[in-house]
């Protein structure tokens, strides 16, 4: 079944309370960080805890992705070396440049994998674009591994990269829909960025409802307010769900009769109507199967 | 009439008159009253002289009131008289103890203090009692507990020491002030109104003397023997910490909407309901998402009840909630508002939560939402101790409201740090898990198996029901098995439920190597 991806929770790798209580505010993923919210001197604690954590605590049916540090740095080895034998869902590479900095990271992986007498091939990747380079090179880079479940934006950096900074989100018009072509190029995941200023929900939900148009499939968030109004903006209409199940009442009777194309009240249902229905029908019922989780 | 006809009088039966003849009256009091006030009062010169006139001996009982909150100057200031003046083994009934009480200690060194009744102790006094302080054991009463006790007499009151931020030269108190605006203030008096009504005396101890009549009052001249002007009666930040805030803690607000939800699908949640909430973050965050319902479903609420809160001030002000019944002020809104407000109602403890009292309000409440140090699998509650088994906390009106409430919720985190929240077996009952319906942590609802017809509805509702078993597993899960607190046999404290009958004791917590 699709892996629905709406939500990536950030919880920063040192903070004990959260990583043990990141699952209980409903997010589709959490991405435990071990690079940018934890300082310099706190990577080896945040690298043990999320290590332990992964290996024994349950995180239900959330997707469970760690974010690690650049392998330039020296740390990031570090962090694959402890984290890929925790057996986490998938690997997240931060300010991901070439379809060769994927490359190398697998390298490492599966070695690790291989090594632990872990299924090589099980650790899933994605990664996060936070560059010019890296926007350019967005299709490269998605098509680089199949381990790669997705890519994501990583705003903060890419606008300071541009000279820039962030506002209404005119600044990442073109990253935005060069990750989202990229993505669905490749047939893999979409993600956006954080939006930062938690307080502000009106300014939050807007955001939510322009990459929900451009076509993402969800969006990292920095604190568990903001995932049940961004759930909300995911969440399909009663209406649309009426519509959507017409559709395909609709075209199932056409090929019953042998046509590939219906009309419902006066409009053409032709292929690209269905897939549209089906998807909206397939998000509700994930979606709805969520909330209540053996524990 | 001559004393014939009033012996015709007596003769005739059914006429009461057995006071003799009339004989004239006394003088008439011809000053005026502005003058009267000056010269003719209850005001003494200094604390000392209201003891001495109080005739406070050795052995005998006085009492406080907590509406001073963290912020209370009354008790440690008495104390230090009460010791200068030489009097020793004295009984302290208090509504309530806090961190601010640790003077205390020295006065138990010193055989002032030989016995405490309180609803709660924190912070050192809390601490040292817990560690063997005091011969005699803590007597703990829940406040509805408390006033029973005051009304059946098991609680007698010699003489009461009672902080009012106003009161006139008779006596009449108040918890705020009509004729300044800057003077302190607290609030609602409704615990110490009930002190006033039953002690052989009674002392008013104010910072804001007022002119006659201090109008409305919450303790009338009636009740009052001595009034005494002092500097300070309380600390206004600790007293008052401006508005009680809505958390942004996200672990709350989770806590708080979830128990929104059960609220919500309980069928306790219809046009015309009553409620009760706790000042605690995930309490106050629930009121909000309960207010949401309110509006979103354009239903209001008949009263709240209880210590109050500048969120449910702000629902009345919004015409979501007709009358608030008001014991304990907690907040400078609060307070404002019992002021200003006219249904803002002053209730004192006994109408409040006595089972004695007939018209107790806690038996009108269609919910009340509690909180929790600890919750066992049987439901049992523990406000009262912290895992290491000292005191650490205060009964309040907990065991009053889950008896009395239709249905009564405790909103708890699972765990908190390190330490389990839902355990097997709590270290202190406070109260009896059958009067406790609902538990809603972060990680799950757990209903009591007594009530079956709240476990349909939160399942028809969808929402994420567990066993109690379930929660006490996944909460070791996370935390692990803490190690059994050692205890020594000596007895610290004894815990009465609100019928005043022995629900648990406390016992010294056991340090040595």
């Amino acid at each position: 079944m699709k892996q629905l991806r709406r939500s990536m929770l950030f919880v920063p790798g040192n903070n004990p309370g959260m990583v043990r209580d990141a699952y209980i505010y409903g997010s589709d993923s959490i991405m435990f960080d071990l690079e940018d919210s934890v300082s310099i001197n706190e990577k080896d604690s945040a690298r043990f805890l999320v290590y332990q954590a992964l290996s024994s605590l349950r995180y239900g049916k959330k997707e469970r992705v760690v974010r690690i540090n650049d392998l330039t740095t020296g740390l990031g080895i570090k962090d694959l070396e402890a984290i890929v034998r925790a057996k986490p869902d998938v690997i997240r590479l931060p300010k991901t440049e070439t379809a060769q900095d994927v490359i190398d990271c697998e390298r490492e992986i599966a070695r690790i994998e291989s090594e632990a007498g872990i299924e090589v091939g099980s650790t899933h990747m994605m990664a996060a674009i936070e560059s010019a380079r890296g926007v350019l090179n967005a299709y490269d880079i998605a098509v680089s591994s199949k381990r790669l479940i997705g890519i994501a934006l990583g705003a903060e950096d890419y606008v300071t990269d541009l000279k820039t900074t962030r506002s209404d989100g005119t600044e990442l018009f073109f990253a935005r829909n060069m990750i989202l072509n990229a993505a669905r190029a490749a047939g893999i995941d979409a993600i956006d960025t954080v939006y930062s200023d938690i307080n502000n929900e009106e300014g939050f939900i807007a955001e939510v409802r322009l990459i929900k148009k451009l076509g993402f499939d969800g969006k990292s968030v920095i604190n568990p307010r903001q995932i049940p109004p961004l759930h909300k903006e995911f969440m399909p209409s009663e209406k649309d769900l009426q519509k959507a199940k017409a559709i395909l009442a609709a075209i199932a009777e056409a090929n019953a009769k042998g046509s590939g194309v219906a009309s419902l009240k006066g409009k053409m249902i032709d292929k690209p109507v269905v897939i549209r229905a089906e998807r909206l029908l397939e998000l509700a019922q994930l979606a709805y199967s969520m909330p209540v989780e053996e524990i | 009439m001559d004393k014939l006809e009033y012996e015709r009088v007596i003769e005739m039966k059914k006429v009461s008159a057995p006071r003799g003849n009339f004989n004239g009256t006394s003088a008439k009091e011809t000053e005026t009253f502005f003058e009267r006030m000056h010269s003719k009062n209850r005001v003494l010169p200094s604390l000392k002289d209201a003891i001495i006139k109080s005739g406070l001996k050795d052995g005998m009982t006085i009492s406080f009131h907590h509406h001073f909150r963290n912020g209370d100057h009354i008790i440690n200031y008495v104390m230090d008289v009460i010791a200068e003046m030489g009097i020793k083994d004295l009984t302290i009934a208090a509504s309530s103890l806090t961190d601010i009480h640790a003077p205390l200690i020295e006065h138990i060194k010193n055989g002032v203090v030989t016995h405490i009744e309180t609803s709660g102790l924190r912070g050192e006094l809390a601490d040292a009692i817990s560690h063997g302080l005091m011969e005699s054991p803590i007597t703990f009463r829940s406040h509805g507990g408390r006033a029973a006790a005051i009304e059946s007499g098991e609680l007698h009151i010699d003489v009461a020491f009672l902080g009012a931020p106003s009161c006139d030269p008779y006596g009449n108190a108040n918890g705020y002030s009509r004729d300044d605006d800057n003077a302190t203030m607290c609030g609602s008096l409704g615990y110490a109104r009930l002190d006033a009504m039953y002690a052989d005396t009674t002392i008013i101890l104010t910072d804001h003397l007022v002119r006659f009549p201090n109008a409305p009052f919450a303790i009338p001249e009636s009740n009052v023997d001595y009034v005494v002007f002092v500097d300070s009666i309380g600390d206004p930040k600790g007293l008052m910490s401006g508005a009680t805030r809505y958390t942004k803690n996200p672990k709350e607000l989770l806590i708080a909407k979830t128990a929104a939800d059960v609220i919500e699908a309980s069928g306790y949640f219809y046009d015309g309901f009553s409620m009760q909430m706790g000042s605690g973050g995930a309490s106050l965050a629930t009121a909000r998402f309960i207010r949401e319902k309110m509006e979103a479903k354009n239903i209001h609420c008949r009263f709240a009840l209880g210590g109050i809160t500048g969120q449910i001030v702000e629902m009345h002000e919004a015409g979501l909630i007709d009358r608030i019944l008001d014991v304990q002020s907690f907040d400078l809104i609060a307070a404002n508002s019992l002021k200003n407000n006219r249904y803002h109602i002053q209730i004192n403890a006994s109408y409040y939560a006595s089972y004695l009292n007939r018209g107790a309000a806690v038996n009108q409440l269609d919910f009340v939402i509690l909180s929790a140090l600890e919750i066992d699998t049987e439901f049992n509650v523990n406000v009262l101790t912290g895992s290491d088994g000292v005191i650490r906390g205060a009964i309040g009106g907990h065991p009053d409201t889950a008896e009395g409430a239709s249905m009564s919720v405790v909103v708890c985190p699972l765990t908190r740090g390190r330490i389990p929240t839902v355990v097997k077996k709590v270290n202190t009952v406070v109260t009896p898990g059958r009067v406790v319906d609902v538990v809603v942590t972060d990680q799950g609802i757990a209903v009591n198996p007594n009530r079956p017809d709240l476990y349909k509805k939160f399942q028809d509702a969808g929402l994420p029901l567990f066993t109690i078993e379930q929660l006490e597993e996944r909460a070791e899960r996370i935390v692990g098995t803490p190690e059994p607190i050692k205890y020594k046999d000596r007895i610290v404290g004894v815990v009465l439920y609100r019928d005043n009958t022995v629900i648990d004791t406390i016992h010294q917590v056991d340090d040595d190597e």
